[in-house]
């Protein structure tokens, strides 16, 4: 594995029944021991289902995954039984969107964080609740000793979100998958969770994939961002390097319509049109109908990857140069 | 404009002129009751809207913002005449309603969209069935009523003998969004409040969404008053925003000078929340701890001066009067910062910072 603690290749995650859904198309990604890195998309583009295919949380009926995902020098795909709930909590642990949904409402928060931990680690209950309180203390719960007896209905939406932080952590795993889980909080609380998460991950040293569709918020977490579209990894690079030199024009629409430095009253250069509906696998750059600078080549073959830095890669035709060295002089030919 | 499309449907005539307000809401107040126990006693209220006052001028856009819980749907809500108000009045266009004013009339020149566009469709009507709905309860003859939303179905985007016998579920969100705005404009409403009407989206489709509601705003004449949490948004599609929180607006101004000047706390706090672009300058501090506090309960005095780290003994038992920030009389902030004669000891300074620019 040398130095990486995740290495996914060529993942294929496809959907059966109704219809066919190639979520996941050819996907490659890596992350370093300690690192931060934000898979960035809108719905649809398959970021959670790659978080899900890691934790081998899919319905196993339905979902056909091939490819290779090792995680510590494990082999994600072949987990059965024992082994499987071991990683899971232990290696792996992940936090999700709706934590009022995630955590048990039966179960105070106490008896859930030492569940987990006595599952884990054999130790006896009156440990394991050292440990939730321990845990609780760590991401900042005011009066933790009661909150520990708390329900999660008797706790506020950012509340119950370190709650949940504090249950992923309690195993301490190396890699914690993080699904969105500041898009139902309110901008204030979404930057103390936010701020909360770097310091764990520093104190912890863990490794961590955060799903975002929000551009600002994979800034303000991540050393690494990988752009996400119809199922592939259309752009990676450092977080300076995404916003600084963008050039995927799917990044660089989406840093556009953040509308962080829009002019006022000005017309914005919105991506037309809406995702591909992934049922057959792409055979052209999937991005291509929608694109401003889109060649015939595009629509002819899978789209070269360009790797113009160490750790940097990108998925168009486009990608050899710097964005505006590389556009064709009017931004907007005539699509052909 | 009616004439031309063949509707019968007349938009209410702008009978203020163009220095009339469209909407006054005067002192607007909203309090839910708790019931408890067999009998139902009252047990407290949620304070949701609590003494809110402004006025949005004709062809504008208000943006509000502020966390969940500060009131700003209530408001919507009122200003739409969904909820009863308590007390206070609302002005449509120099009409209380009330006095002057029906709610039918009212809701002849108000519209809504909502955040969730798949729950505000009827799921057993198709799209131009749903978008002629209104009109023919107003008595336009049906093959009007249809003719028009076709008309509308072109003009939001979408092709109307592609999409007008499709049911809400055959649309993506961005779709069904489009589809709400056009149900709201056949009413022809003269202010459409647009509550996170663009939060659930993608992106790249919201960024669409807002082309076209600025191109609907300058074809119908139209106002708009537009809820968002997303201060980006906010700032890039208003004229002027208002910020509230727990119920109460804390400052209201011209978008320019207050993202100049965040004279309240809570204002400079909200903003610091944005996450930051810059890779190499990201935020350490959150602005702000812990939630906001129960709206059953609000804190007395400045609602905010739990909170606030400029807090001290008068913010907790004055209520502060909103003031002008800096001299400028549409810039109002409630903060005692800014009120030389409060006793906050950071009054006269604040007050000069403001002044300064």
């Amino acid at each position: 594995m040398g130095e990486n603690l995740v290495e996914i290749s060529g993942l294929n995650v496809r959907f059966s029944g109704a219809r066919v859904v190639h979520a996941v198309n050819d996907l490659e990604l890596s992350l370093r021991a300690g690192e931060v890195l934000t898979i960035l998309g809108e719905s649809g583009s398959g970021k959670s289902v790659t978080l899900k295919a890691l934790l081998r949380l899919l319905p196993e009926k339905r979902t056909s995954i091939s490819g290779s995902m090792k995680v510590d020098g494990i082999d994600v795909t072949g987990l059965k039984g024992r082994a499987l709930a071991d990683y899971r909590g232990k290696t792996v642990s992940m936090i999700f969107q709706e934590p009022a949904l995630a955590l048990d409402p039966v179960y105070t928060i106490g008896d859930q964080i030492a569940e987990a931990v006595r599952c884990h680690t054999g130790a006896s209950r009156a440990q394991a609740m050292d440990v939730a309180l321990d845990m609780l203390k760590r991401v900042r719960i005011p009066s933790a000793e009661q909150r520990l007896r708390n329900y999660p209905h008797e706790m506020s939406g950012g509340m119950r979100q370190r709650a949940m932080i504090a249950l992923a952590l309690a195993c301490q795993p190396r890699l914690l998958l993080a699904d969105e889980p500041t898009t139902a909080l309110d901008a204030t609380v979404q930057i103390q969770v936010l701020l909360l998460l770097r310091e764990l991950q520093k104190e912890y040293g863990m490794s961590i994939i955060f799903v975002t569709h929000d551009i600002g918020v994979a800034v303000e977490i991540s050393d690494r961002i990988a752009v996400m579209y119809a199922g592939s990894i259309v752009e990676e690079g450092s977080a300076a390097e995404i916003i600084r030199d963008p050039r995927h024009p799917y990044t660089r629409g989406l840093l556009a319509a953040n509308l962080h430095d829009a002019e006022r009253g000005s017309r914005l250069e919105a991506i037309p049109g809406s995702p591909p509906p992934l049922a057959t696998v792409p055979d052209h750059c999937s991005f291509a109908p929608r694109c401003p600078h889109v060649k015939p080549a595009c629509l002819e073959a899978l789209p070269p990857v360009f790797r113009p830095g160490p750790r940097r890669r990108v998925a168009c035709v486009l990608g050899e140069r710097p964005f505006a060295t590389a556009r064709p002089a009017p931004l907007h030919e005539p699509a052909q | 404009m009616t004439d031309q499309q063949g509707t019968d449907l007349n938009a209410s005539p702008d009978r203020g002129g163009p220095a009339q307000p469209l909407v006054i809401a005067r002192s607007l107040k909203r309090y839910f009751p708790i019931r408890k126990g067999l009998i139902g006693r009252r047990k407290g209220a949620v304070q949701a809207v609590d003494d809110v006052s402004f006025t949005v001028r004709k062809g504008e856009t208000l943006g509000i913002v502020g966390e969940s819980g500060c009131g700003k749907s209530t408001t919507a809500r009122l200003l739409v005449g969904l909820t009863d108000i308590d007390s206070g009045d609302l002005i449509f266009d120099g009409d209380k309603l009330g006095a002057t004013l029906t709610h039918k009339e009212l809701w002849a020149g108000v519209q809504m969209v909502f955040q969730d566009s798949y729950a505000s469709l009827n799921p057993r009507m198709t799209i131009e069935d749903t978008i002629a709905f209104g009109p023919k309860m107003r008595g336009v003859a049906p093959q009007q009523a249809h003719a028009a939303a076709r008309d509308l179905l072109a003009r939001v985007g979408l092709a109307p003998e592609r999409f007008a016998a499709r049911y809400p579920h055959e649309l993506s969100g961005g779709q069904r969004q489009r589809v709400n705005i056009a149900r709201a404009l056949a009413m022809r409403p003269r202010l459409i409040i647009l509550d996170e009407a663009v939060s659930a989206l993608d992106k790249s489709v919201e960024a669409q969404v807002l082309n076209l509601l600025a191109d609907l705003k300058a074809e119908f004449g139209l106002t708009y008053v537009f809820i968002s949490h997303d201060l980006n948004v906010v700032r890039f599609i208003s004229d002027r925003i208002m910020v509230m929180y727990l119920g109460e607006v804390v400052e209201i101004g011209p978008v320019e000078s207050l993202w100049k000047k965040r004279a309240h706390p809570y204002t400079a706090a909200l903003f610091a929340a944005m996450p930051s672009m810059d890779p190499d300058n990201r935020t350490e501090v959150p602005p702000l701890t812990g939630d906001p506090p129960n709206p059953i309960n609000p804190p007395t005095g400045c609602r905010f001066h739990t909170r606030c780290r400029f807090a001290e003994e008068v913010c907790a038992t004055m209520k502060p009067a909103a003031r002008p920030v800096g001299g400028e009389a549409a810039h109002m902030a409630a903060c005692h910062m800014l009120d030389p004669q409060s006793g906050h000891t950071m009054a006269g300074a604040r007050g000069q910072e403001m002044a300064d620019g």
